[in-house]
């Protein structure tokens, strides 16, 4: 490969090359960190660590996590009933519920929050029936869960469907001949060969309902201490000009980012180590 | 239900009860939120529905949406390939730290990038200092919607083109040098039509979440209605003036656009898987 690559580029193209793709790199994905850290930073440890320890900061982690746990859990669920209709079964409509599945995908997340506002908002469909029950969806936990469900759900299929459709189902029809019971056969042939690979989509998920920011937003009302989650809560600071501390958030946002991305990267080589020495047994 | 399924698949159990979680969750969760957000925009006639989408703010929202996704596509296909080329074809320091640096638009919240690349197009930032003396101005122009939306549209393009340079046969490219071709002539004939349909893929992936993106946009846009105003922001502006009809008519075409490019792009990836 690396012969062949030297034969058809010049001798001075391959230097240039990478010298713009690292600054392509460093301009486009490098300078964006490093700046959250520098603001973060520019008033001194103490600045940052007052920032990150404020009430309504802390509000807004503690929200954050609730959000994510409740959405993570629906998308986990799907994920895996998804995962196993579609690549164990063959059945009329299986290519249309695969387009639909990847739909949350390309619609953009303000409408993920729109839907939930014409749906139960104040003036919405279900309106006026939640307010005479004393219900609030919208501006409240239920809106930013629903909300936050709507764009992760496709995250965990994605990661599944490949996967199960690549092993096959040779060893799940080994164990149901042998006697297990459809659930055993899950959670003892099923679970430990797809086991990274939903850890990974789990972690994608995640990431992106701790992160998600439009969806939220139109959900969310902003109100502080209440129903305000860690992007919006960056959001707050940030147009107060209270920068040093919507960076402080943000750093948290970001390590958040960078840790997703190592474990990612660990998690797919398990995955495909677990597949080559699967598919090396006799 | 079993005499439908194929015959491998027979003894496999759960094919109800997985494609009924699957298809009720989708149902209740995207596709009747997403039904009613259409009834609502159409409630009051399609005259309604034309002329909320027919204001001169609205149209000039979808233009600055549709070129600014439009010309981030256009770079993000540029930088992708030259990423993409240089992390399949050569070794060198550092190589691997850009190959997962490429994934952090997908991981890092749109919020954080969006006041990241504000405070770094700014007339004092790192930046947009560097270019003020220029007369060049990016945060809270046109131009700053471009720059959020290379940021989150790059990564489309580099792992949709990865692959298939790497997979690309090397026997291709030594029996065009070996006939005499130039290795730019290598790469125009050989290498850019094998890799067209994933780079395309990539190119229509950006565009289609440049349309929709949202976060990373708001904060260096400037948000000046009939200049730098993005259709999602109008959604939510609308939103906030409880003109709920408006909004969802708004969303409803942009529905329609995301719906067209996901059957495109599903038709461009089984034409680059094909090949």
């Amino acid at each position: 490969m690396s012969s062949v690559a030297l034969r058809t580029d010049g001798s001075l193209a391959r230097p240039i090359l990478i010298a713009l793709a690292m600054l392509v790199a460093g301009v486009v994905l490098g300078l964006p960190l490093a700046i959250v850290l520098v603001e973060a930073f520019a008033r001194g440890p103490g600045t940052y660590l007052a920032a990150l320890v404020d009430p309504d900061t802390i509000d807004a982690i503690a929200l954050t996590l609730i959000v994510a746990l409740c959405s993570v859990s629906v998308t986990t669920v799907f994920g895996i009933a998804a995962a196993w209709c579609i690549a164990r079964f063959t059945f009329r409509g299986r290519s249309l519920l695969l387009t639909l599945i990847d739909l949350p995908f390309s619609v953009s997340p303000v409408i993920a929050g729109l839907v939930q506002v014409l749906l139960f908002g104040r003036r919405g469909w279900l309106g006026p029936f939640l307010a005479a029950h004393d219900v609030r969806i919208v501006f409240a936990l239920p809106g930013i869960v629903l909300a936050t469900v709507f764009v992760t759900l496709p995250f965990v299929a994605r990661e599944l469907m490949p996967l199960m459709q690549e092993q096959g189902a040779e060893e799940e029809e080994a164990a149901l001949s042998l006697g297990a019971s459809g659930w055993q056969t899950f959670r003892r042939v099923t679970l430990p060969n797809i086991r990274f690979a939903l850890l990974t989509g789990v972690l994608l998920a995640n990431a992106r309902a701790m992160g998600e920011f439009g969806a939220v937003s139109v959900v969310s009302g902003h109100i502080r201490g209440a129903t305000n989650t860690m992007p919006l809560q960056v959001e707050i600071l940030f147009n107060d000009y209270q920068i040093e501390a919507a960076f402080a958030v943000a750093s948290v946002l970001a390590l958040l980012a960078l840790v997703t991305l190592g474990l990612k990267l660990a998690l797919e080589r398990r995955q495909s180590v677990l597949l080559t020495t699967k598919g090396s047994a006799p | 239900m079993s005499h439908a399924l194929g015959r491998p698949h027979l003894v496999i159990p759960g094919f109800r009860l997985s494609l009924g979680l699957t298809t009720g969750t989708l149902a209740v969760l995207v596709l009747l939120p997403l039904a009613a957000m259409i009834a609502i925009g159409l409630a009051n006639g399609v005259p309604a529905f034309v002329a909320a989408l027919a204001d001169r703010r609205v149209m000039a929202a979808f233009r600055v949406t549709i070129g600014a996704a439009l010309v981030a596509a256009v770079v993000s296909a540029a930088f992708g390939l030259l990423l993409a080329w240089v992390l399949t074809r050569y070794r060198f320091p550092g190589r691997r730290i850009i190959d997962a640096a490429v994934d952090l638009p997908f991981a890092l919240p749109t919020a954080v990038a969006g006041i990241a690349l504000t405070a770094l197009y700014a007339p004092n930032g790192w930046v947009g200092g560097l270019l003020a003396p220029f007369g060049i101005k990016v945060a809270f122009t046109p131009l700053g919607i471009v720059v959020a939306l290379v940021f989150v549209g790059l990564p489309f393009v580099v792992r949709a083109v990865q692959p298939v340079l790497e997979d690309l046969p090397a026997h291709e490219e030594e029996a065009a040098h070996l006939l005499g071709a130039t290795p730019a002539q290598t790469f125009r004939r050989v290498i850019l039509p094998a890799m067209a349909p994933a780079l395309v893929t990539g190119f229509t992936m950006a565009f289609a979440r440049g349309l929709g993106e949202y976060g990373s946009v708001i904060f260096i846009a400037g948000n000046k209605p009939m200049l730098s105003e993005i259709v999602p922001l109008l959604i939510v502006i609308q939103l906030d003036q409880y003109n709920y009809t408006g909004a969802a008519a708004i969303g409803t075409l942009m529905l329609l656009a995301s719906f067209v490019l996901l059957l495109a792009i599903n038709r461009l990836q089984a034409w680059a898987g094909g090949r």
